[in-house]
Parts: structure tokens; C-alpha cells; sequence
């Protein structure tokens, strides 16, 4: 498990690692250059191409059992940039690929160019940012350096802040800015804490680094700032002021990409910081703080949903209770002890079940909100009844997110739960099963006026195939409940042993 | 004390003097004034720690270009706001509390930088091992170019982005038209005969500086920033205008940065060792081939990027 | 005390100075100069940090300084994003603080 010696050498398949990252940025490029119906055939294209280059990196990856390495330029870091794929990140780009797929799908409905015109705003715009989120994802995935990766936050921040205000509204465009000037304050931040790495250490690469660190104030002081700020663009309770109104009055399909996927970008770095690059600086004091806010996040985020009017404000601020688990992993990923490893899969697994829970109960809630004018919680009765596949999609997205089975969500919860009870912690467990019950609650309130027998009349139907992805994505948080031990194994290639005591 | 030192300390209050006028400043406008005048107080630092590269690129684009963009918008939103007394003060207890907090993150900062060793870490022997193999003179060129050229080429990508998302912000109606030039629009004799003066001179500098940029201070941040300034000023005497968004010949320069520099990366798989690899012998050319495109996007972008969205069409 | 000594302190004193425009300042284009402020205090300890590891003939360390002028790109982009929203904003709502905007809560019409 120990990842130094394989630092700087590529390996077999490892130019699957930078063709990930450079495919989309083509189709970025292509897009702009050739403009209007063009963006849209070339992003469309790409991602069949794109989610082929995600299997093939994780089939690479189970065959071989280690990280795959692939080293740009020729210069082995600390002077040059190395990419590197672990279990986590393949797992993420393939989530990546097929939800970004599912968003472009599902949004060639509204974001076509209308006939007769060369090219308009909104299209151009939502084919390219899309492509850059995909781009810009895979790069935080696989970056194996500090710098590199504030690149990849930054490019990922570009590509998400102008999606939440395409309709030019003032409300989302207020939303947009401040969202913008949280995720600047963020990646300021991370940049800070780069910047005394290299100054004591010398190299921003992170297998190098996890060699050299010591626990020193230098370090705690860097880990700090740069927690706090990817902290700050993952909307962690109670950094979330932003999220909510910017994920709620987004396009659907935007903010079924920004919900399930970008948060978890900055996200992802917090896990490689604090298991990548410090896993030999004991961090169970970080890790308990870390577990508290997601703690916090989980109660004071399933309350306020329980309190929303619209559809999709719940589902936004559902969102902020279920970033909050996402963190109960980091206190039982902890020292050598037997439950790490499910602990460890645990967070993975919510990460990925609330991926695809929470796209499909955003695109469900998106055609909702488009066949009926609105999405008033209160005004819904009956809906069941006129879409059924539209409320049975968003239905199972709830199913996990509860945490009941059999759903992916479950099995995340489940995971922890063991993990947290076998640690001798149930604090966690107990966290997790209110914020359940608390879910519950708020989905209560959709699905019970949504199933009442009264008569409800759309201004238009939705189209099938629109359903069938928000029910393909369900099915697919489902399907994660019924994961085999064998993708457990998976998640676990390249994961660092974290130093400590084995309490 | 020798009168350097003197010269830096009266330096350092003169940065930290005017950042705090840009902070405390009543009017928006004076403060954005104030940090136009903080980034060139600014390079002047980046001179005294021996950074040349990166004074100019202070100079050019943190404190020329944006300061461009900020007092066009200083000046916009002066306009556009009825009065100015809506916008108060968060309470005084925020305040302190905020006060407090940056306070202490700069002591606790001031603490750490102070304690990182010195002489620290280094990849300056790394770097110059490898210089050769590049071709080139200046090291930050090397670095920027051929070590981490990932992260360059990336940069230009978010440049790109930005453009998108600039571009995003027009009104509809207006989508294949072109943005309004930077601040200045009706042309006066003295800034027109500037217009004129200044542009073939600036061009050369800019072209000069991308050129020496191979080994000695300089390259295509920095002259295209000069490259851009140079449009800027005619544009703002009104000799030219901004092209409209929907211009083939437009995009193209805007992409062919980020489009050259992946295509030669791409090509290293072929015809060096991998991926953003140059071929032995061939690096300094195409390095300066990557670099001559790149001069050219940036040129263009950075004005782009202060012009803002479409604001009119120009076939009326 | 060195310049760079001296840096350090300027650094660390307009990253504070910065964060405190963000926090208190109504103003979107002042917040936008607060951040300004803050990434050029980072920019500067990179610079330090350049500096501290002078050697094999250079006077500061390249790698450092090439992150800043990359850095010093972003923010400019950054930068312009940000005035756009702004302007874009007063465009449609009128002269509209940060604070003063929370009917994101009201259902849609």
C-alpha cells in the first residue's frame, strides 16, 4: 500500500490519465471555434469517447492493483508534473463521465440552438461550461500536484459560476456572484497554504510531500488554510450560504452537474490532502472538527429543507445535510485499525449513491418545475398520478439519500454506521441515523401531497427520454446497494495508511 | 542601516499605506485608484526580491490591465447608482470580529513565513540541471514552457473559460454583436495623436519582450500584455473597435493559444518521450512557436476580457 | 532585516488587510479588491519563498515565480468575471449589495 516507490515512474496505461484531461479540453476549444449547433455535436460526441476512457482507466487499474502513474513532459516530479489514479478516482471519473452524459442528455431539450438562428447564448455557453466541468473534474481526479491541481479548482470554478445565471434573472445572477466570491476566497486560501508547503518542503507533489511532512506549525498552519478554503467551495456547514440559492435557481440540468459533482471536486481534495499528502502527521483532532461540521451540516441542513416552499430549494438544502456525511469518514479513517477500510468505503460510496441520487431528483424536479410552471411543494398534489416516472425517479433518488435499502445510500450509511459502532464512537452513528429520519421528514412532505388522488393538469407533458434519464440515474443509486465485495476491494487501491493510535 | 534597507522599509509602509486606503476608502472609485497605484508600488517589491519576470507581469496585468477594468467599472457603477448611501457598513461588532480574525491570521502567517528556513528548499539546481535540454536562457521561461508547461497550458484554457463566461452575461438580443470599447469614447486630439505614437512602438516592445523572453526577463505574459495595451489605447481613442463575438477571425486568435500549445503537447507522444515532451534539439524552437501563438491570445483576450459582453450589434 | 524578511511581514499584513475588505464591504467591486488584495499578499509569500531558495546561480528559486505569473493571470481572469456579474447585476436589479438579497426563499411565480 505504500505508493513512494511507484512516485515517478509511468505505468502501463497511464496515458489514459492525460488523454482524460485533454479530450474535454479539445471539445472546449472545438466548440468555441466552430460555434452554435457545432458545441452541442462535438460535447455529445466526446462523452461516449470520454466514459470509454474512464472504464478502460479502471479496468487498467484493477489489473494491475496499484495507482496508475503517468509522469508529463518527461520531468519526474518534484521539478515536473506527475498524474496518478487511485480507487477513488477512477471510481469518480466514471461517475463523472455518465452523469455529465446524463445532464447533456436530458438538456438537448432546452439547450438547443432554435432553428433559424446560428448560434444563442445560453446553448453555446451551457455545451461549453459542460464540457469544461468534465474537463476541469477529471484534472482534480488525477492531478498528483498541489499547484497543478489550484489550476484544476480554478478551471472548475470557471466552468460552474456562469451555469447558475444563464437565464439572466437577477436573483441568480446575485447567486452567481457570491458564489464566485466564495470560490475565489477558497482557492485564495488553498493557494496560501501551497505556497508555505513548497517554501518548507521544496515540492508540491503530493507522494513526494507525504514523505517529507512532519507535524510542525508550518503544516498545520498550511493544512488549515487550504481545508478552510476547499472547505468554502464544498459548502461544508457553515461555509453553505451560497449553495442553495445558486443550486436551486439554476437550470435543472446545471444544477443536477453542480450538486452532484462539483461540490464533490473540492471535496475530493480535502480527502487527498488530509490522506494523501498528511497521512503521516496524526490528524484525529482535524478529523473530529471535520466530523462535527459535517455533524452540524447534517441536523441544521435536513431542517431547513423540512422548511422550504419549492421543490427545488429542498433538494438544495438537502444537499447541505448530505455533504455533511461525506465527513463522518474522516474520524474513523484513522490509525491501523480493522475498521478503516469500511469506513473508507463508506464515504465513497455516499459520495457516489448521493451523485446519482441527487442529479436524478434534480432533472426530475427540473421537468417538474417545466410541465407544471412551477414547483410550489404545496401545489403538487396529484402530480404522481400525470408523471408517474418523473415522481418514481425522484422517489429513489429520497430512497437513498434516507438511507434505506436497497440503495447505495444504505450501503454508505451502513458502511459508517459499522465503522463508527466498531470504533467505539456510536456519537456518528447516532448523527447518521437522525439526519435519516430527518430525510425522511422532508421527503414525507414532497411524496405525500405528490401521491394524493387529486386531479392535476400540466401546461405539457414531459418527454419520455427526459424521464427515463432521471430514472436511469435512480436506478443507478439503487444499483450501488447491490455493489459486490470485489468493487470494495477497488475503492481501496492506492489508499495510504493513516499514522496514529489505534484507540 | 545601509540606505537600501530605508529605501525598502519606506517602501514596505508606502504598499501597506495605499492597501489600506484601498480597503478604508469611502468611495469606491478613489479605492479603485489606489490599488492601481498599489500594483506598481507592488512591482517595485517583486524588483527589490529579484523577481524581474514576475514585476512585469505585475505591472502589465495586476496592475495595468485590471486596474483598466476596474475604473471602467468604478466609473460604470458611479454612474448607474442614484446615491451612494444604501451600501453601509456591516455593525460594529462585525467589524470587530472581522478585525480581530485578520489580525490574528496575519500574525499566525507573519509567524510561519518567518520561521520557513533560509536558505529554504529549493528547485533552482533542478531547474538549471535541465536548462540545457530546453534551449533557453531564462529559467522561469523553462518552467513555465517545458517543466510544468501542464499548468500554462491549462491557464490559457481558464482564460478561454473566462471569455465564455464573460461572454455569457450579454442580453440576448445582443449575442453576435460586439462589446463597447474599453472607457474612452469620443476620441480627443491629444489621446488620438497618442493612439497613433504609442501602438507601432508598444508592438515592438511587446514582440521585443516575448522574444528576449527565451533568456532573459521577459516572455508572452508579459509582451502580450503590452501587445494588449497597445490595442486597448487605439481602441480607446476610437481608431478601432471591438470585433464581434460571432468573428471566425476572433475566435481563432482567442483558441489558437491553448490549440497550439496542445497540439505540440500532443504531438511529444509521436515524436519525443511523451506527452508535453519536445523533441531533443527541437525544444527552444518550438517553445518560441508555442510562445508566438500564445502572445497573440493573450493580446486579444485581455482586452476582450475588459471590454465585457456584447453590448450592441454592429451591423446597425 | 532583509527585503525579504521585509516581504514576509507585507505579505502576511495584505492577506489580513484583504479578508477584512471581503468580510465587512458590502460593495461587490470592493469585496472583488479585497480579493485582489489577498491573492497579491499569497503572490508575495511565493515570491519569499523564490527568494529564501536562491541558488545554483539564480537569484530565486524559477519554479516559485513561474506559479505567481500563472497566478497573476487567473486572478486577472478571475477578476473579470467577477466586474461582469457585477455590472450585469446593477443592469437588471439596480444598485443591489450582497447583504440586501434574500428572496431566494420566495416560490417562484
Amino acid at each position: 500500500m505504500n505508493a513512494a516507490p511507484i512516485a515517478s515512474a509511468s505505468t502501463a496505461g497511464g496515458s489514459l490519465l492525460w488523454l482524460a484531461i485533454i479530450l474535454p479540453v479539445v471539445g472546449i476549444l472545438a466548440s468555441l471555434l466552430s460555434g452554435g449547433r457545432h458545441a452541442e455535436r462535438i460535447a455529445l460526441l466526446l462523452m461516449p469517447t470520454g466514459f470509454g476512457i474512464a472504464i478502460a482507466i479502471a479496468i487498467f487499474l484493477w489489473r494491475s492493483g496499484q495507482p496508475l502513474v503517468y509522469v508529463i513532459g518527461g520531468f519526474n516530479p518534484p521539478l515536473g508534473i506527475a498524474l496518478r489514479a487511485d480507487g477513488f478516482s477512477a471510481v469518480m471519473l466514471v461517475t463523472t463521465a455518465l452523469i455529465v452524459a446524463a445532464a447533456g442528455f436530458y438538456a438537448r431539450a432546452i439547450f438547443a440552438t432554435p432553428p433559424g438562428i446560428t448560434e444563442a447564448r445560453a446553448p453555446l455557453t451551457f455545451w461549453i461550461l459542460l464540457q469544461a466541468i468534465w474537463a476541469s473534474l477529471n484534472l482534480v481526479f488525477l492531478g498528483g500536484d498541489l499547484f497543478n491541481l489550484y489550476v484544476a479548482i480554478e478551471l472548475l470554478t470557471f466552468a460552474a459560476v456562469p451555469l447558475v445565471c444563464l437565464d439572466s434573472r437577477a436573483e441568480t445572477i446575485s447567486a452567481a456572484l457570491r458564489y464566485l466570491l466564495f470560490a475565489l476566497c477558497g482557492s485564495v486560501f488553498y493557494l496560501l497554504g501551497v505556497a508555505l508547503l513548497y517554501g518548507a518542503y521544496g515540492t508540491l507533489d503530493i507522494v513526494l510531500l507525504s514523505d517529507r511532512v512532519s507535524s510542525e506549525p508550518v503544516v498545520w498552519v498550511a493544512a488549515g488554510l487550504m481545508t478552510a478554503g476547499l472547505l468554502a467551495k464544498t459548502a461544508l456547514f457553515p461555509l453553505h450560504l451560497w449553495l442553495p440559492p445558486a443550486h436551486a435557481n439554476a437550470p435543472a440540468a446545471c444544477s443536477a452537474v453542480l450538486s452532484a459533482l462539483v461540490v464533490k471536486g473540492s471535496f475530493f481534495l480535502i480527502v487527498r490532502l488530509w490522506f494523501g499528502v498528511l497521512p503521516n502527521v496524526p490528524h484525529e483532532a482535524v478529523s473530529f472538527i471535520l466530523a462535527a461540521l459535517g455533524s452540524a451540516a447534517i441536523l441544521f441542513g435536513s431542517v431547513l429543507a423540512l422548511q422550504q416552499e419549492r421543490l427545488k430549494l429542498l433538494i438544495a438544502y438537502s444537499t447541505v445535510a448530505q455533504i455533511g456525511y461525506l465527513f463522518l469518514m474522516f474520524p474513523l479513517v484513522q490509525g491501523p485499525n480493522l475498521w478503516v477500510a469500511e469506513a473508507w468505503s463508506g464515504g465513497i460510496m455516499q459520495t457516489l449513491s448521493h451523485a446519482f441520487a441527487k442529479a436524478a431528483m434534480f432533472l426530475a424536479a427540473g421537468l417538474i418545475a417545466e410541465s407544471l410552471g412551477h414547483d410550489r411543494i404545496r401545489d403538487l398534489r396529484g402530480i404522481g398520478a400525470v408523471m408517474p416516472m418523473t415522481l418514481f425517479a425522484f422517489g429513489l433518488g429520497g430512497l437513498s439519500l434516507m438511507g434505506l435499502p436497497p440503495s447505495g445510500g444504505f450501503l454508505a450509511k451502513w458502511l459508517l454506521l459499522k465503522a463508527s459502532i466498531e470504533a467505539g464512537r456510536p456519537i456518528w452513528g447516532a448523527v447518521m441515523l437522525s439526519g435519516g429520519l430527518l430525510a425522511a421528514g422532508y421527503l414525507y412532505r414532497v411524496l405525500a401531497p405528490a401521491l394524493s388522488s387529486d386531479i392535476l393538469h400540466l401546461k405539457a407533458p414531459p418527454r419520455r427520454s427526459r424521464e427515463a434519464v432521471a430514472l436511469a440515474l435512480a436506478l443507478t443509486a439503487i444499483a450501488l446497494g447491490f455493489a459486490p465485495k470485489a468493487f470494495f476491494d477497488f475503492l481501496q487501491i492506492g489508499r495510504v495508511a493513516v499514522a496514529g493510535g489505534s484507540s | 542601516m545601509s540606505i537600501l534597507q530605508i529605501l525598502d522599509i519606506g517602501l514596505a509602509g508606502l504598499v501597506l499605506a495605499v492597501a489600506a486606503w484601498t480597503v478604508f476608502a469611502r468611495d469606491a472609485f478613489a479605492a479603485v485608484v489606489g490599488f492601481v497605484a498599489y500594483g506598481l508600488l507592488l512591482s517595485l517589491v517583486w524588483v527589490r526580491l529579484f523577481a524581474v519576470d514576475v514585476a512585469l507581469t505585475e505591472a502589465a496585468i495586476g496592475s495595468g490591465v485590471t486596474g483598466v477594468l476596474l475604473i471602467g467599472a468604478a466609473g460604470r457603477l458611479r454612474k448607474l447608482e442614484a446615491s451612494g448611501g444604501d451600501d453601509e457598513l456591516p455593525g460594529a461588532s462585525l467589524r470587530l470580529f472581522a478585525a480581530a480574525l485578520c489580525i490574528f491570521v496575519t500574525l499566525v502567517l507573519a509567524g510561519v513565513v518567518l520561521s520557513l528556513p533560509d536558505p529554504g528548499p529549493t528547485l533552482a539546481p533542478e531547474a538549471a540541471r535541465h536548462l540545457a535540454e530546453t534551449g533557453l536562457g531564462n529559467p522561469i521561461t523553462a518552467v513555465l514552457l517545458s517543466y510544468r508547461s501542464f499548468d500554462t497550458m491549462l491557464e490559457k484554457v481558464v482564460l478561454v473559460l473566462a471569455v465564455v463566461g464573460v461572454w455569457s452575461l450579454a442580453a440576448d438580443q445582443y449575442w453576435g454583436g460586439a462589446a463597447g470599447n474599453p472607457r474612452g469614447a469620443e476620441p480627443d486630439g491629444t489621446r488620438a495623436l497618442l493612439a497613433q505614437v504609442l501602438p507601432p512602438l508598444g508592438i515592438l516592445i511587446g514582440i521585443h519582450m516575448v522574444w528576449v523572453g527565451a533568456d532573459e526577463p521577459g516572455g508572452a505574459f508579459q509582451g502580450g500584455a503590452i501587445l494588449a495595451a497597445m490595442w486597448m489605447i487605439t481602441m480607446m481613442a476610437g481608431l478601432t473597435e471591438m470585433p464581434s463575438i460571432r468573428s471566425r477571425l476572433l475566435r481563432l486568435v482567442l483558441v489558437a493559444g491553448p490549440a497550439v500549445f496542445v497540439a505540440v503537447g500532443v504531438a511529444g507522444v509521436a515524436f519525443a518521450s511523451g506527452v508535453f515532451a519536445y523533441p531533443t534539439g527541437f525544444a527552444k524552437p518550438l517553445i518560441l512557436f508555442i510562445e508566438a501563438f500564445m502572445t497573440l491570445s493573450i493580446a486579444v483576450t485581455l482586452p476582450v476580457l475588459v471590454a465585457g459582453p456584447p453590448k450592441r450589434l454592429r451591423q446597425q | 532585516m532583509t527585503a525579504a524578511t521585509l516581504a514576509g511581514f507585507i505579505g502576511s499584513a495584505l492577506v489580513g488587510l484583504g479578508l477584512y475588505g471581503l468580510i465587512t464591504d458590502p460593495q461587490p467591486i470592493r469585496k472583488i479588491l479585497g480579493f485582489n488584495l489577498i491573492g497579491s499578499g499569497v503572490f508575495l509569500l511565493f515570491g519569499i519563498v523564490a527568494r529564501k531558495g536562491a541558488a545554483a546561480g539564480f537569484a530565486a528559486d524559477p519554479v516559485p515565480q513561474a506559479m505567481v505569473i500563472t497566478g497573476i493571470v487567473v486572478a486577472f481572469s478571475a477578476s473579470a468575471l467577477a466586474i461582469a456579474l457585477v455590472l450585469r447585476l446593477y443592469e437588471v436589479a439596480g444598485p443591489v449589495s450582497l447583504r440586501s438579497e434574500h428572496t431566494s426563499n420566495k416560490a417562484e411565480k
